[in-house]
């Protein structure tokens, strides 16, 4: 896959972010602690896999080579994914979960706010659909982790080390690289240092609600978004979700 | 001869919505043009939730229907903006909707009233629910349980 287009890039990073996330959730169906979850949890997944829809049709529009969105998200191999890692980070239990969402959400519903003013009609369009589900992802993951936070010790304990596990993710989504600050430079994505503070604004606000302490550093695990270093997960969630396409090329319905 | 626009709306007024069969799609208020070009009818059809697996049956339910009444060739052009919301559900379908037994939305965020006996002592289970468009709310009173169209 040719990096020379960043434009290429950040629509990849969006899609990409939102058909590993949402592959990973929908591992939940049929799993999940109670009903409600696993409902909760597949309308998610399935809301994330149709803004993939979207934001892969638009990078295999821009990129212009003859491929579709099913393409890009079945015959790619681990290298060429721009995804974040956090994305492909496995579920652990139903606390890690959504920590993990919790944390994309908040950066999700912020990035999107902030897409919907791009001078890309085409992004701010997608943006202003997606938007829309996004608050209720929010809504959802933010009340639950301040049910499990402020809960019993044992929930307490679970999400407290699942923000422990996660937080080392989350400087990835806010640090700038060239594909950000092109698209920063060309007014089609949002600051993502100026993201940042409201993130932690947000994020403190329901820690603190949820009696949970965030971790006082900030390392961050990177290579992700940049498809230098993805972890060893996403390879293994690849093999899942593309066998099909790879054992019957082709095969549709 | 085409037959004119507003024959064709009501014909799109007669293709039941796939998952609440109840309401017509212009009842879903998910219709936002109607345009002859030559002999093709262009309907734009805007999705309610992105992944919504409901929207390429409705593409294919809206060309069947069009086929039955003579109409040869149909072209649906998928329209993302202005984004679906749930003011455009026209007052014939937030009717229908509660007869069915689904509370329809409304601004404040939950549901009037249940929708079965009526009573406005309702409670959230759950903002998600069987399909992408609906959460699920129980009424305190007679202790059913029903969906609410939830508002977007
Ligand atoms: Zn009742």
């Amino acid at each position: 896959m040719s990096t020379a287009d960043p434009y290429f890039d950040f629509l990849c990073r969006m899609g990409d972010n939102t058909l590993i996330l949402g592959h990973r959730v929908s591992e939940w169906c049929g799993h999940s602690p109670v009903l409600e979850e696993d409902i909760a949890l597949a309308n998610i997944a399935l809301d994330l896999i149709g803004q993939t829809q979207m934001w892969l049709g638009l990078a295999a529009e821009v990129e212009g080579k003859g491929r579709t969105a099913d393409d890009l998200a079945m015959l790619r191999d681990v290298w060429d994914f721009r995804s974040a890692l956090i994305v492909e980070q496995p579920n652990g239990d139903f606390g890690q979960t959504l920590m993990r969402q919790f944390l994309f959400d908040t950066w999700h519903l912020l990035m999107l706010q902030g897409l919907t003013k791009s001078c890309e009609p085409r992004v701010a369009e997608i943006a202003a659909k997606a938007v829309k589900e996004v608050m209720y992802h929010v809504e959802r993951s933010g009340d639950t982790v301040i049910g499990l936070g402020d809960g019993t010790e044992e929930s307490h304990t679970k999400i407290q080390a699942a923000l422990d596990l996660m937080w080392p993710y989350v400087g990835e989504l806010f640090t700038p690289d060239a594909v950000d600050e092109a698209m920063l430079a060309a007014g089609i994505a949002p600051d993502l240092t100026e993201m940042r503070k409201t993130f932690e604004a947000q994020v403190s606000a329901v820690m603190a609600e949820a009696t949970l302490t965030i971790p006082d550093s900030r390392f961050a695990h990177k290579g992700g978004k940049s498809g230098f270093q993805h972890t060893e997960h996403l390879g293994h969630l690849l093999t899942n979700m593309q066998w099909l396409q790879r054992a019957y090329p082709g095969a549709n319905w | 001869m085409n037959p004119d626009i507003a024959q064709v709306w009501e014909w799109l007024d007669q293709v039941p919505d796939p998952e609440i069969p109840v309401i017509s799609i212009v009842d879903l208020g998910i219709v936002r043009g109607v345009v002859w070009d030559g002999d093709t009818l262009e309907v734009a059809v805007t999705p309610t939730y992105s992944g919504c697996p409901a929207t390429s049956i409705i593409s294919f339910d809206i060309e069947t229907a069009m086929i039955d009444r003579g109409i040869k060739n149909t072209r649906i052009k998928t329209q993302l903006a202005p984004p679906w919301t749930t003011d455009w559900l026209s007052d014939k379908g937030r009717a229908k909707l509660e007869e069915h037994g689904i509370a329809p939305p409304r601004t404040t965020g939950g549901p009037e009233r249940c929708p079965l006996c009526k009573s406005e002592n309702v409670t959230r289970i759950s903002q998600f629910g069987s399909t992408p468009c609906k959460a699920q709310w129980r009424c305190t009173d007679c202790l059913e349980p029903f969906d609410y169209f939830k508002c977007i």
